[in-house]
């Protein structure tokens, strides 16, 4: 165990890094989407640019104090999971503050950000705000079964609520993967993702042309950019849990950057894919299939991998 | 900066009722400095230039030419512009055509509602000199005279190509400093206010929409 300076020190440089790379990745994505409709596209560094800008108006209006507090509650959210999951199995710089018990602050603090927003959202005084929030929430409270279920199944399998010890008993070959070892819980896990990351068919959220942007529609200038750089550094941070949990981990930035963006790549191939979903089918699908597929991992878990 | 003239003080709202008065703010709008460093605001005028968020908010008939912008035979995204469908967010305003008085309203209170620095692109021949409704009893003839103009891009209906030239050409004006529309409008307010009120008669929003 090292001193606290220096872990704190190691954690903002995950941090920077994981942050560039989500801001990248968004690039990639949207570059890779207006391929998909035949555009050349924006340049990959245009989300940069796009942060600079907001972060450079000279002006900024404010509704009332929870507006003020709404991005940074995200971005404590989106900076709070990352403080929790491992970046790199095995690596002391990469560890962050990881300890027994850490899955359950991770989870705790993807769902914490999505709150403090609802607030700061709901204070702004939009209709559409309001629609969004309200949509927003209620997938929210939807896809968490499956995905909790599938949580519940890994962590009866590997007895640890530390995710350093699930990546640890992953190790030694592809086949000591979750994504082997477990996949039902693996599958329930990765439709809970297509609804955390809010592309189509679960983009209800946000549902650009609908609700016009659905929460962030009154916010701006340097609310924006926080925001901007929150989406980045949970982007990145649930990726790199998803990929802790389910897909054996990294032990360097080259597995870590391949792993992460080809789980990135499964939401995205899916958004080009499906129109969005209405509200009301969005939140019965996750009840439906993805739910009792994580009911039957807990089952299998049980039955087959225990005994 | 002469700062006598904005010492006028708060707006007074006289088309709000009395009871709705207090729920708007009444404070002046103020004009905004350049940063202190002149290579800061270069780098910044360059950002700024090369994001541009367009407000989707079409007010006219030119605005069927915004939609092809996007698309993939145009593709507006590869020079950084994008549709915003909130004020909040966007620095462009295209006026896509006429103004007619009920929309000009409209347009007044979502060029309010943006965040500076702003830009206004007038498109068309109509928001010049009125164009083929010179004489309607219901559109206004110089825009001008109630929102200040950064670029104007002429023609009846101008194609998209002109369309993205002018976006190209806006984006030169601002890397240079020049469109400075929103500062123009702070300094003239009672101006422009004055006009914007001789068109408008139902006038029952605040003086200016924080």
């Amino acid at each position: 165990m090292q001193d606290w300076p220096v872990r704190i020190g190691y954690f903002l440089i995950n941090l920077t890094i994981v942050g560039l790379y989500g801001m990248l990745l968004s690039g990639i994505v949207a570059r890779t989407l207006a391929k998909v409709q035949g555009r050349i596209g924006i340049p990959v560094y245009q989300p940069f640019i796009d942060l600079l800008k907001n972060l450079g108006k000279r002006t900024a209006v404010s509704h009332g104090a929870m507006f003020y507090l709404g991005p940074v509650f995200r971005l404590a959210g989106g900076i709070g999971t990352l403080a929790f999951v491992p970046v790199l199995y095995g690596s002391e710089m990469f560890s962050n503050f990881n300890s027994a018990g850490d899955l359950l602050l991770a989870m705790y603090f993807m769902f914490f950000g999505q709150l403090g927003m609802a607030i700061g959202a709901g204070e702004s005084g939009h209709p559409f705000s309001a629609i969004g929030v309200a949509r927003g929430l209620g997938q929210m409270t939807a896809y968490e079964v499956p995905f909790a279920l599938a949580i519940i199944a890994i962590v009866v399998q590997y007895g640890s609520l530390s995710i350093n010890d699930i990546v640890a008993a992953q190790q030694g070959g592809i086949l000591n993967w979750t994504l082997f070892t477990n996949p039902l819980a693996v599958i329930a896990a990765m439709i809970a993702f297509l609804g955390m990351t809010g592309y189509s068919p679960f983009d209800v959220t946000m549902a650009p042309n609908e609700i016009p942007i659905g929460p962030p529609t009154e916010y701006h200038s340097s609310y924006l950019a926080m925001m901007t750089m929150n989406r980045a550094v949970f982007a990145g941070a649930k990726l790199i849990l998803f990929m802790d949990l389910f897909f054996g981990g990294a032990t360097n930035l080259v597995e870590l950057v391949i792993k992460t963006w080809a789980i990135y790549m499964v939401a995205v191939v899916v958004g080009a894919a499906f129109p969005r979903f209405r509200v009301d089918q969005s939140i019965r699908f996750f009840l439906r299939y993805p739910t009792l597929i994580g009911i039957a991992a807990i089952g299998y878990t049980q039955a087959v991998l225990l005994p | 900066m002469d700062t006598q003239k904005y010492a006028l003080g708060p707006l007074l709202n006289e088309g709000l009722s009395a009871e709705d008065r207090d729920l708007f703010s009444d404070a002046r709008p103020v004009p905004y400095e350049p940063y202190p460093v002149a290579v800061v605001e270069k780098f910044v005028n360059w950002v700024r230039a090369n994001s541009l968020w367009l407000l989707a908010f079409g007010t006219g008939c030119g605005a069927v030419e915004l939609n092809p912008l996007m698309t993939a035979r145009f593709d507006a995204y590869r020079m950084g512009v994008q549709m915003r469908p909130t004020p909040r967010q966007s620095s462009v305003f295209i006026i896509g055509g006429y103004a007619s008085v009920k929309t000009l309203k409209r347009i007044i209170r979502s060029y309010e509602q943006m965040q500076g620095p702003k830009f206004v692109v007038c498109l068309g021949i109509c928001p010049i000199n009125g164009g083929m409704y010179w004489d309607s009893y219901n559109t206004v003839n110089k825009f001008d005279e109630y929102l200040p103009v950064d670029l104007y891009i002429t023609g009846c209906m101008p194609r998209p190509e002109v369309l993205m030239a002018g976006v190209l050409e806006l984006k030169k004006k601002i890397m240079e400093g020049r469109a400075d529309g929103a500062n123009r409008y702070v300094e003239n307010f009672d101006w422009y206010k004055a006009n914007q009120k001789r068109v408008i008669k139902d006038w029952n929003m605040p003086d200016y929409n924080w």
